[in-house]
């Protein structure tokens, strides 16, 4: 790095190995003492092709496969993709299996919010509300083991309605855990909204301006933290999201305290959205919940779903095959990873660790990248060449 | 024969190693039990060290070796001697020199001292950024924490450990006035900075320096910084006790505010978040030194 103002710079590495962030990436600050003047980002140690292997997959495996592309919001891909394909086909699901699709990914967003919350505690060295916040996901995953019998990596999205019904029996239980789950966010609301010391140490960091945040395309809460008005869920609505009522969250200020109060009241809007569906669930009779597709004719369908982290984008191309012809998968961290290249700038270490944790990036959904060399402009590697690499490897290791 | 007695086995190095283990064990399950989880075993401080002992220690290329090696050694001598000072007062308040107090003082502040210099030698960029840290911190908070020990040198007229001992048993202790309760607090506080937790654990900061000053340390060497910090828990509080809480005689009620200063310091450092930087000097050097002069002063007229 050239020395522009004759001060020294160093540069603080924030991954690859890093107790920040769980996954692997790469964030390179570059610093005049503890002030971060620049930073680079490198992503791409994730790539597991899994676009690629979705292609070699039928309709229906691919849904699984994709629900294994992040185990935090396993179910936006498979709704996003069920969406898609549903899309092609021009399949209009039956109103029971919508209420399903909807209250599961409530429950996500619920459980993947209070994840973020414990984090961020965690990642401001704010230890307890880590555990308390991951005490209370607790809760939501019990409620996901009661409808679905899994905790994570539900199975529930299939082409043309859900796996598995909501009996009708069932639904006051349901009813009665989101109900526990209401003093839980008070709890939070009042710990994280009215703490001294966190809002020392969140307000006015990381700020996102409303205009750089349309530059940047950030979607979901990082997007509505800044003041930009998107859901997925109201201006393009699919599933349930149309038929009970609830409120989008926006914030105006769109530093890292908006975005925790976004996320915080998104999760009481997921409570609502989750009993309207309830609700509506008993309206419809039991055991219609899917139309047991057997055939994809030829075409091509988007799919998008607002999921925790915001707009999940995918897109499904079939020649008449039994399985896609393309598939491609944009996941809402490809975006909002980016968009931190503005906000940490002019920002202390400190808090820069805590703006890039801001965004809620998740880098397992990120990253489907392709090897390039970059003088020849050619590709290297494709997702086959990166599958017998590794069954290669696999042999070596067993072969020792 | 008998000093290097004292110094090794007791009150020195061994004891205050041992009851340091069971300060930080009592540290990690309440903590523990805060935060709805389980706790470790007994046991677990000393599993950790004895795991520390036996890996490799690893001296990164481009660091001076001799400083990078040597200041765990510094850090937890001067622990080992502060441990040796305060108990041998608290045996015999007649027993040391005038002054023993100013050498617990420095004795203290060897320790950020030495952190600081190993993190400088040890020619990692992180380590680097983190010893600064250490050190803003370091003058941040050394200022007020004289000045808290201001107080009880006031109402003693002694900077002798000893005395201010026997003041507090014939008098009450100092925690009793006003001037006593604000200088305590702010005791409590600076000396959360000296010990490294949270929220003043900036210099460490796991999860924006990855462990900061330590970062280049392993096997026996961060086995020793870690049981300097260990001991040091240990000390400080007994420390606070004697300053404040009129030392630790009878046995037993000392013990207990022993334990109240111990589970006060655990309190703090689990319900708040780490500081930046700039925010942490601003307290101490604004509200902290601001209300330790308004102590010393109301420990001059007599409150």
């Amino acid at each position: 790095m050239t020395d522009k103002k004759n001060k020294p710079r160093t540069i603080i590495p924030i991954g690859p190995y890093h107790p920040l962030q769980e996954e692997a990436e790469f964030f390179k600050l570059y610093v005049e003492g503890e002030k971060v003047v620049d930073m680079d980002i490198e992503i791409g140690y994730m790539h597991r092709g899994i676009e690629k292997l979705s292609e070699s997959m039928h309709y229906d495996q691919s849904a699984f496969l994709v629900e294994r592309i992040c185990g935090i919001c396993s179910n936006s891909h498979p709704f996003a993709y069920v969406n898609a394909v549903e899309d092609l086909a021009g399949i209009e699901i039956t109103l029971r299996a919508k209420y399903i699709r909807s209250i599961i990914g409530e429950l996500e967003r619920l459980h993947s919010h209070l994840l973020w919350l414990g984090l961020a505690g965690h990642f401001i060295g704010y230890n307890t509300v880590w555990m308390w916040s991951w005490k209370y996901r607790e809760l939501v995953n019990d409620i996901f083991e009661f409808i679905t019998g899994n905790r994570q990596h539900y199975a529930m999205m299939k082409i043309g309605g859900v796996r598995r019904d909501i009996e009708n029996k069932d639904i006051t239980q349901i009813e009665k855990m989101c109900d526990d789950l209401i003093p839980v966010l008070n709890l939070f609301k009042g710990a994280v909204l009215d703490d001294p010391v966190i809002h020392a140490r969140t307000k006015n960091v990381g700020i996102l301006p409303i205009e750089v945040a349309i530059d940047y395309c950030v979607v979901g809460p990082t997007a509505r933290a800044s003041g930009i008005d998107i859901d997925i869920r109201r201006d393009d609505p699919y599933a349930a999201y149309n038929l009970v009522p609830w409120n989008v969250i926006v914030t105006k200020n769109g530093d890292v305290f908006d975005k925790a109060v976004v996320r915080i009241l998104e999760m009481y809007e997921s409570i609502k959205i989750i009993r309207g569906c309830l609700n509506g669930l008993l309206k419809e009779p039991e055991g219609n919940y899917d139309l047991k597709i057997k055939e994809i004719p030829v075409g091509e369908g988007i799919g998008r779903h607002e999921a925790p982290r915001g707009e999940v984008f995918h897109y499904v191309r079939s020649d008449k095959t039994n399985r896609p012809a393309r598939h491609k998968i944009r996941a809402p961290s490809y975006v909002n990873v980016p968009s931190n290249q503005y906000a940490v700038i002019g920002q202390t270490i400190s808090d820069a660790a805590l703006i890039l944790a801001a965004v809620d990036p998740c880098y397992c959904c990120t990253e489907r990248v392709a090897i390039i060399d970059k003088q020849k402009n050619k590709k290297i590697m494709n997702g086959f060449d990166l599958i017998k690499l590794s069954q290669e490897k696999t042999e070596k290791l067993r072969n020792k | 024969m008998k000093l290097l007695f004292e110094f090794i086995i007791f009150p020195g190095f061994i004891f205050t190693a041992i009851l340091g283990m069971l300060v930080s064990w009592i540290d990690r399950k309440v903590t523990a039990r805060i935060q709805w989880r389980q706790g470790p075993p007994l046991l677990q401080p000393y599993y950790d060290l004895e795991k520390l002992l036996i890996k490799e220690t690893i001296i990164p290329e481009n660091a001076n070796a001799l400083i990078f090696l040597i200041s765990p050694l510094i850090a937890i001598i001067s622990t080992t001697i502060v441990s040796l000072i305060i108990w041998k007062t608290i045996f015999n308040p007649q027993s040391l020199f005038i002054g023993d107090l100013i050498v617990v003082i420095y004795l203290l502040a060897l320790t950020p001292i030495a952190v600081i210099l190993g993190a400088s030698a040890s020619g990692n960029p992180i380590a680097s950024l983190a010893a600064s840290r250490e050190m803003k911190l370091f003058m941040s908070y050394e200022l007020p924490f004289i000045f808290s020990i201001l107080v009880p040198v006031i109402k003693a007229h002694s900077i002798k450990l000893g005395e201010i001992i026997i003041y507090q048993q014939s008098t009450g202790m100092i925690f009793n006035s006003i001037s006593g309760i604000l200088a305590s607090a702010i005791f409590l506080i600076t000396i959360h900075a000296k010990l490294g937790l949270v929220p003043f654990d900036i210099a460490e900061a796991e999860t924006e320096l990855a462990g900061g000053v330590f970062i280049e340390y392993s096997g026996t060497p961060l086995a020793l910084h870690k049981l300097n910090r260990i001991m040091l828990l240990f000390v400080v509080p007994v420390f606070a006790v004697i300053l404040f809480l009129g030392g630790m005689h009878p046995f037993y009620t000392g013990i207990l505010k022993y334990l109240v200063v111990v589970v006060l310091i655990i309190l703090i450092k689990n319900t708040n978040p780490r500081l930046r930087i700039d925010q942490a000097i601003k307290f101490f050097w604004r509200r902290c030194t601001m209300l330790s002069i308004l102590a010393i002063i109301l420990a001059i007229k007599g409150f």
